[in-house]
């Protein structure tokens, strides 16, 4: 029996807005436990809420991104259950009526568009920390993260393969940072990802049972986790078992899911809306503030960059991937407007770099400048592109410009045909074998002679001007 | 001259002249907690040195001609309402040590003004309850005959004012909690219009339905602490941008044109003849003074007892998870497992009637019985508060008892939670429109136990309150004003 896979995607965006949901305290990251607190973060007696509007402009630009309708009125509910990080005993978040819904995203997986519904976007605020300590027998609570404001990006079940989840993410990811209102670090949990994920027989409209997946913070785990998960629920239908509904967390050691029996199990969050809270009504120019704010998002630059620099879609989609990797490319355009040749330069010599991840491009050492200045060089004939190439890796390193280098090194190109003329007759007289074979008709050979000449020349003979002279002299 | 007998505005006038000095009026004050506290139960905790500090300061300020409305003026202050440095308990065990790192902001603006805090004031437990038997401290006497409750939630506040235990009182009101006590002990109390004064530091029962509001000796001295702590307050997000107007200039306007309706279903069976008397007395005296009476009809008040007792749990249940013995208060820590530290930290530190509200409220937002309880509660609030609108496009002031009786001896109804609760019946509708009521003596029942009368006005209408109650008082006359022989 054939399967089809079907995924849902619900996402915890962290917003990177200076002060908490709720309260001024400061959102940073890494302070030391409970610094980051007041009395409203500790849920002492008699506080209340204040709504951080930054919050709600922030959530606002996202779904304006991914084409929600924003609900005109919308509100806060409490979430109810206890657990000590959690100090009120209830999380604020939105049920009924969340700030968007009804939007969707476009992705790209194998040359292939889609599109993939989203459900909607909500508001809520981030728990605090536990954390255990084996050797003592209490566990401790940091409250700094309680408060921070999340956004909950939830999706249609319209993702129908691992690769398209991790396209669907990706694209989520860009678009944050490219509405710069999420730092979308996996690792630190600032951009979160569960996956609800179940497989039915092909044509059967029907959903099948389905497992909740957790725990997996990178973009790599996402797709090894469903990819497991899709493997484990097909052999259990095709042994003729049954799917228990359950969550299950990625273990990325093991390569595993492990459930979670017991700990999440049957909640009522008896949520009702929070009386703390007054509705947020927002009006059509606030939208359309909103609206105007909105930078050139991932989907609008590939296109311009297809119609307005003639780049392939490929190239396109690599470059327009990560706001930093398409800031770079813009940038280091200005100096050196040959996109094809650029594009090409920055998807395969920068992305080994950089390995593989676009974003870390920011923190690079070669300014787009300079990266710009090293290709005129090529152009130019100052250096071959060969060089260039060993050029390049020393400025990531040292973040020197091409041109120092080249000077400092001395790895100007040969240009010079008297000076190269020399050596290659050298070359010719001391292998006179070959020259005859050469003339003969073995062409081939003639590898052998530049090989030759950049032996001597430490690489540094214009290779063209190589060529040239040496099928001159040895036809003679 | 017995200073702790005085209104607020009878003693400012004192302390403005420098005639006496507000550490006097404390000590005075003081020495009067410490000669009847041990009958009237009033006070969970009194800080005589910080008391007397404030006082001193006050007299600083008085000296220079500086100073509000309120300079050196010893009040107590409802133990739900947070002071920084004074352990704020709730009348609950669960909070016997804790101890506010802030101010709420009504006692802020009170310590601004150069009010002294002479201590906190008994309730019912979590501000659950009509006679403050709930209290896990102590339960305030009635000051006219100590036998009987003060009432409740706020009688502490109550006791305290009419036993001449400080000069006023602030305390809270969510179902009737101000209004229902001023009435039982003789003294004025005001709920004032949700969103009116800023609930920041007002330890939450039910988040939609609580205000603060002034309990005094007389309607001047209300009018007096409304203008102090009323206003938008950009720390609580439903307190209402509007201008405060001077309550005290409410005092002086006739009552000339003024429409008082009485709406049949507030005249109901169960109702004390004694109470209907002294309240059909007290309209006779308005309508003496010029006022017009008009019958009117609000039609779904049957329905506010259920209504409430669906919302004000189901908010309490949420408002109170967080006494959960993990960050302060009280913690049972003998169990084995956090399940086991919550239980145990909740079983004993909340009383019955907090626990039972808890369980109802769980119930009704519980996943299967939302729309059923909680949902449907609200629909009915909604038709409720139209009920009120569609009134005030007849009337000015609706006018009422406030408790069907007067007060009970204490013990008499604690094992009943049905009875208790309908004697919220009169008070409840004014929390669930967010509109503000007012209590006022109009008399005494055979027993000599005082009698109230209510005023309720449209949203942010408590100037008409004023006029209203400050006619009555000025005619009436009542006498004696407090209890004697304490
Ligand atoms: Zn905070």
């Amino acid at each position: 029996m054939e399967f089809e896979t079907v995924i849902g995607l619900e996402v915890h965006a962290q917003l990177k807005t200076k002060s908490k949901i709720f309260c001024g305290c400061s959102t940073a990251f890494g302070a030391p436990p409970n610094t980051n607190t007041c009395e409203l973060c500790l849920g002492m007696p008699g506080v209340l809420p204040v709504l951080n509007k930054k919050v709600v402009e922030y959530s606002m630009k996202m779904a304006l991104a991914t084409n929600c309708r924003i609900n005109k009125m919308n509100r806060f509910a409490r979430k109810n259950y206890f657990y000590p990080d959690l100090p009120k005993g209830y999380q604020i978040s939105q049920f009924e009526l969340p700030i968007a819904e009804h939007g969707w995203v476009d992705i790209n997986v194998e040359e292939q568009h889609k599109r993939i519904g989203i459900t909607r976007i909500h508001m809520e605020e981030d728990a605090g920390k536990l954390i255990h300590d084996e050797h003592e027998p209490y566990s401790y609570v940091d409250l700094n993260r309680t408060g921070v404001p999340l956004m909950e990006i939830v999706s249609e079940p319209d993702i129908r393969s691992p690769e398209e989840a991790s396209a669907y993410l990706k694209k989520l990811h860009a678009t944050l940072r490219y509405l710069d209102i999420c730092d979308g670090n996996m690792e630190e949990g600032s951009f979160r990802c569960d996956a609800n994920i179940s497989l039915r027989p092909i044509g059967q409209e029907e959903f099948g049972t389905r497992t909740e997946l957790k725990n997996m913070n990178s973009f790599r785990n996402v797709q090894r986790a469903l990819e497991y998960e899709v493997r484990r629920q097909r052999d259990i239908l095709l042994d003729g078992g049954e799917v228990v509904q359950e969550t299950l967390l990625w273990d990325a050691n093991k390569n595993i899911t492990n459930s979670m029996r017991g700990k999440e199990e049957a909640h009522d969050y008896r949520y009702f809306p929070d009386p703390d809270l007054i509705p947020i009504v927002i009006y059509d120019d606030w939208i359309e503030d909103m609206r105007n704010t909105l930078p050139e998002l991932p989907d609008q630059k590939r296109v311009r960059f297809e119609e307005e620099l003639g780049l392939p879609g490929y190239d396109a989609e690599v470059l327009t991937a990560s706001r930093e990797f398409a800031d770079y490319f813009e940038e280091a355009l200005k100096h050196y407007p040959q996109a094809k040749k650029l594009s090409n330069w920055m998807m395969t010599e920068l992305m080994r770099e950089i390995k593989g991840e676009p974003s870390a491009v920011q923190s690079c050492l070669v300014t787009p400048e300079n990266l710009g200045a090293l290709l005129t060089m090529i152009d130019k004939g100052t250096i071959s592109g060969k060089i260039a190439k060993t050029v390049f890796t020393e400025m990531m390193e040292t973040g020197k410009d091409a041109d120092t280098i080249v000077k400092d090194k001395g790895l100007v190109q040969m240009s010079d045909e008297g000076e190269l003329l020399d050596i290659v007759k050298e070359i010719i007289a001391a292998n006179p074998e070959q020259a005859a074979d050469f003339k003969g008709g073995k062409t081939k050979l003639m590898g052998f002679f530049v090989g030759q000449l950049m032996q001597k020349t430490k690489g540094k003979a214009n290779p063209k001007l190589a060529n040239e002279l040496f099928s001159k002299e040895l036809n003679k | 001259m017995e200073l702790h007998k005085l209104t607020i505005h009878e003693l400012r006038d004192l302390l403005k002249k420098r005639e006496v000095s507000a550490v006097d009026a404390t000590r005075k004050v003081l020495e009067r907690i410490d000669s009847v506290d041990d009958t009237i139960q009033a006070f969970i905790t009194v800080d005589h040195n910080k008391a007397l500090k404030q006082a001193e300061e006050a007299d600083k300020l008085l000296q220079s001609g500086e100073g509000g409305e309120l300079c050196g003026v010893p009040l107590s202050i409802k133990d739900v309402l947070c002071t920084k440095g004074i352990r704020t308990t709730c009348g609950s065990r669960i909070l016997e040590t804790f101890v506010p790192p802030y101010d709420a902001t009504v006692v802020d603006k009170l310590n601004k003004s150069g009010a002294v805090t002479v201590g906190k004031v008994a309730m019912d437990e979590f501000a659950m309850g009509s006679t403050s038997e709930n209290c896990a401290y102590r339960i305030p006497k009635n000051p006219w005959n100590p036998e009987y409750i003060s009432g409740g939630s706020s009688g502490g506040s109550a006791a305290s004012v009419a036993a001449d235990e400080c000069i006023a009182s602030l305390g809270t009101d969510t179902g009737g909690s101000i209004r229902q006590p001023a009435s039982h002990c003789g003294v004025v109390g005001m709920k004032p219009t949700y969103g009116r004064v800023s609930r920041y530091g007002l330890v939450a029962f039910a988040s939609s339905l609580d205000q603060i509001g002034p309990i005094t000796k007389d309607v001047r001295d209300c009018a007096l602490l409304m203008n102090v702590i009323s206003g938008y307050d950009p720390k609580d997000s439903t307190s209402v941008k509007r201008d405060v107007p001077d309550y005290s200039a409410a005092l002086s306007k006739g009552l000339k044109g003024l429409k008082i309706g009485i709406p049949k279903e507030y005249f109901i069976q169960g109702l004390d003849a004694e109470v209907e008397k002294a309240v059909f007395n007290g309209i006779d005296i308005l309508k003496e003074a010029g006022a017009e009476t008009v019958e009117i009809s609000l039609p779904h008040n049957d329905y506010c007892v259920a209504v409430y007792y669906m919302i004000a749990p189901a908010e309490a249940s949420s408002n109170l998870a967080r006494y959960d013995g993990v960050k302060y208060g009280y913690r049972d820590s003998s169990g084995e497992s956090l399940q086991e530290m919550y239980r145990n930290t909740r079983s004993k530190g909340f009383g019955d009637e907090v626990k039972r509200r808890i369980v109802i409220g769980t119930y009704a937002l519980s996943s299967g019985y939302y729309d059923a309880y909680y949902k449907k509660a609200s629909q009915v609030r909604t038709l409720i508060t139209e009920d009120f609108s569609k009134a005030y496009e007849k009337c000015d002031v609706i006018v009422s008892p406030v408790t069907p009786t007067p007060a009970w001896p204490i013990g008499e109804k604690i094992d009943d939670p049905l009875s208790m609760y309908l004697s919220d019946i009169l008070t409840i509708s004014a929390n669930l429109a967010g509109i503000p009521g007012m209590s006022v003596p109009c008399g005494f029942s055979s027993k000599g136990l005082p009698i109230g009368l209510q005023f309720q006005a449209a949203h942010f209408q408590e100037e008409k309150l004023i006029t209203t109650a400050f006619n009555l008082e000025q005619h009436l006359d009542l006498s004696p004003k407090r209890p004697e022989g304490l």
